[in-house]
């Protein structure tokens, strides 16, 4: 009895020594003390990277100071509330020396030693260069300072403790260092270097397991984006997003402007381009293509997954396309082009899951505008117009009309997705 | 990307072509053969009742925004969203930015202009006030006129003891509102006026700070807003109503949204 108890402690030891070492690795002792200074173009350097990483986009409230913290990222443990970067002194970067800002990048650690939570995304940027890393630095510490205390995040047990938070990074999280590979271009490697670290692509673009991590910063096979209900398509799959057949002039395009020949780019990926990707030289946005058309691509799945429609439920959807759809769209699904996408043979139209027609069905909405596309042509909301039954109608009909071939989609799946457009 | 519509104002046809091949994602057909099509084409083509020619346009790119406020911006059947058509373009560019910045709260409509540039959202703004078209009829009241005379009343004259100024002294004497930033209150539905006075009574809507009209519906019970949304929705709005152009000297209160107001509290 006493063996197994002496044994049970041995372990239970072991595991807390383990998940120790496992937090700590390639962590160095902060420099504290050293001199701060900075030249005006890594400042430029940094703000140029902040936007390769969309800092601001979870950094700064709706409607508030850019960087002073405060906006909620809503995740299935609760809501974790980003944190104030200005160089404010009490509540922000304004004591920080380059070294803590390191660890915080490339270990997950903030300056007092707390754990960081990935959202955050730590498990990318320790891919981020020192050098970058410092320029970043640079950059938000030449921000106005604003006193805007920090938000405690708002997160479930076991969760909001630090020791639940060692653990997954004891399971998930390895401090890294991108390593260019010797074989591939340099254009690749940069590519690599963007989408991996400071892009934090497979952020959205992958799916997560039952304690919301992904399989890594390499997996980019798409999933559902958790609690927002956007669907993430994979860019390894000719069927989704996949690049691999695409000009990389129209891949550039599509991050530049936010409209591309054969479609827009919507939701939180308006986001992205409206507040990061836009602003990137020709030259990394080149790179970012080059890395993604050369992806390796998933097997092809089987087409259809689920009957095609009857003939009565394909009147009924093409009479409503008719009167709702087609004035823009045109009869046949071709779009105008620059104004309104082609809806056949738009992948976007026939992913699987279909969470991201029926948004857009339901809530409508412009492109982002950009200075390549300052003034985008809307879609209204259907949700204020059409029941469920009707926009599950008009969608399963284009999703199969013209070649097309989605699975139909069903009232009640429309219903899941209405409550986040009306309150 | 727009460029490829040709010139601003360029009205075109829209084109059309043959049904899609099945399977792999097509490219859209070239403009010259999209002509060609519809040279051949369009003499068999009866056109649906609702088809109208596509056009280079802010009216074309706006139609997002008809879906719910109605055709050319006038207020839709379903009674509850605003009519913007006419209304003064400061108005309705701070509203825009309201949503955009949190000021104002309805998902739908936030994620509608999320991403859109000042410049573009003043565009929209300029578009649908310049907007001339006839107003709905008025609402009949649902409620005594005892009710109606108490909502008269604080239009006109307010509530001194409760510091409620009359609403016409910044919603202009015809209560048409004020270029460019003071909104008209009448011509719109009854549901919508309580709807926004209750958000702004709650702390819900918010406009640039200093918020006056926050302090003023504040200052209101909800008796006051059901009599004030029963007369304002009761009134005939004569054809062409328009804002009011006149400068303030001064408004009773400090107002953010509206440039140099000059007002201070009482």
């Amino acid at each position: 009895m006493r063996r197994i108890a002496i044994g049970i402690l041995i372990v239970a030891l072991m595991a807390v020594g383990a998940v120790y070492v496992l937090n700590t690795r390639d962590e160095a002792p902060p420099d504290a003390g050293t001199a701060f200074s900075v030249a005006p173009e890594q400042i430029a350097r940094g703000a140029y990277l902040a936007r390769a990483g969309n800092c601001e986009g979870c950094h700064t409230a709706r409607g508030g100071m850019p960087y002073a913290g405060g906006r909620g990222i809503d995740t299935p443990f609760g809501t974790v509330y980003a944190p104030n970067l200005t160089a404010a002194a009490k509540t922000g970067l304004g004591e920080w020396t380059p070294a803590d800002f390191w660890r915080a990048l490339h270990n997950g650690r903030s300056r007092d030693g707390r754990l960081l939570y990935p959202a955050f995304p730590y498990p990318n940027y320790t891919h981020v260069t020192r050098a970058d890393a410092d320029a970043l630095f640079a950059y938000l510490r030449s921000l106005p300072a604003v006193e805007r205390a920090n938000r405690p995040h708002a997160l479930r047990f076991p969760y909001d403790h630090q020791i639940a938070l060692a653990v997954w990074r004891a399971l998930y999280f390895r401090p890294g260092t991108f390593v260019p590979e010797a074989d591939r271009s340099a254009e690749w490697n940069r590519g690599a270097y963007l989408v991996q670290g400071l892009g934090h692509c497979n952020a959205c673009h992958s799916s997560r397991n039952f304690l919301g991590a992904t399989d890594g910063t390499l997996d980019l096979n798409g999933g559902l984006i958790p609690t927002q209900n956007w669907y993430a398509p994979s860019l390894t799959s000719t069927r989704e997003a996949g690049l691999a057949q695409w000009d990389p002039h129209e891949i550039v395009g599509l991050l530049k402007a936010g409209v591309a020949k054969r479609g827009s780019v919507s939701g939180p990926m308006a986001a992205v381009v409206a507040r990061s990707t836009q602003f990137l030289s020709d030259a990394d946005l080149h790179a970012m293509a080059a890395y993604l058309k050369a992806l390796p691509q998933s097997p092809e799945l089987p087409v259809r997954n689920a009957k095609s429609l009857d003939a009565t439920q394909h009147a009924q959807g093409a009479e409503l396309y008719r009167q709702h759809c087609a004035h823009c769209h045109g009869d046949d699904g071709v779009g105008i082009p620059g104004a309104y996408p082609p809806l056949a043979g738009n992948r976007a139209v026939t992913l699987e899951p279909p969470a991201n027609v029926v948004r857009m069905v339901l809530g409508g909405g412009f492109p982002p505008g950009t200075a390549g596309n300052p003034r985008p042509y809307g879609m209204p909301p259907f949700v204020t117009i059409l029941g469920d039954d009707d926009i599950a109608a008009v969608i399963s009909y284009v999703r199969d009309a013209w070649g097309n071939q989605g699975s139909p989609v069903s009232a009640f799946t429309v219903g899941r997705f209405r409550g986040h457009h009306r309150d | 990307m727009t460029s490829s519509f040709g010139r601003s104002g360029s009205v075109r046809k829209r084109r059309r072509d043959s049904p899609g091949v099945a399977g792999s994602p097509r490219r859209p057909v070239r403009f010259s053969q999209a002509v060609a099509a519809l040279g051949l084409l369009a003499a068999s083509i009866t056109a649906a009742p609702e088809e109208l020619a596509f056009e280079d346009s802010i009216a074309q790119r706006v139609q997002a925004c008809t879906g719910c406020h109605g055709k050319e911006g006038r207020a839709a059947s379903d009674g509850y969203y605003p009519r913007i058509a006419g209304k003064p373009a400061g108005y309705l560019l701070n509203q825009l930015r309201n949503f955009r910045e949190g000021r104002r709260q309805y998902p739908l409509m936030v994620s509608l202009i999320d991403y859109q540039t000042d410049d573009y959202l003043r565009e929209m703004a300029d578009y649908f006030a310049a907007l001339d078209l006839p107003y709905p009829s008025h609402q009949a009241p649902t409620a005594a006129g005892e009710v109606l005379r108490r909502g008269e009343r604080l239009v006109r004259e307010g509530d001194a003891a409760r510091e409620i100024p009359a609403c016409d002294q910044c919603h202009g004497r015809a209560m048409m509102g004020v270029a460019p930033a003071i909104p008209g209150l009448l011509g719109l539905p009854r549901d919508y006026i309580n709807g926004q006075l209750g958000a702004w009574k709650s702390g819900i809507r918010h406009a640039a700070a200093p918020d006056c009209m926050a302090q003023v519906a504040q200052r209101l019970s909800t008796d006051d807003i059901r009599a004030l949304s029963q007369w304002l929705a009761a009134q005939p709005v004569t054809l062409h109503a328009k804002p009011a152009t006149v400068t303030l000297a001064s408004l009773p209160l400090e107002c953010g949204s509206v440039p140099a107001s000059g007002g201070t509290e009482r």
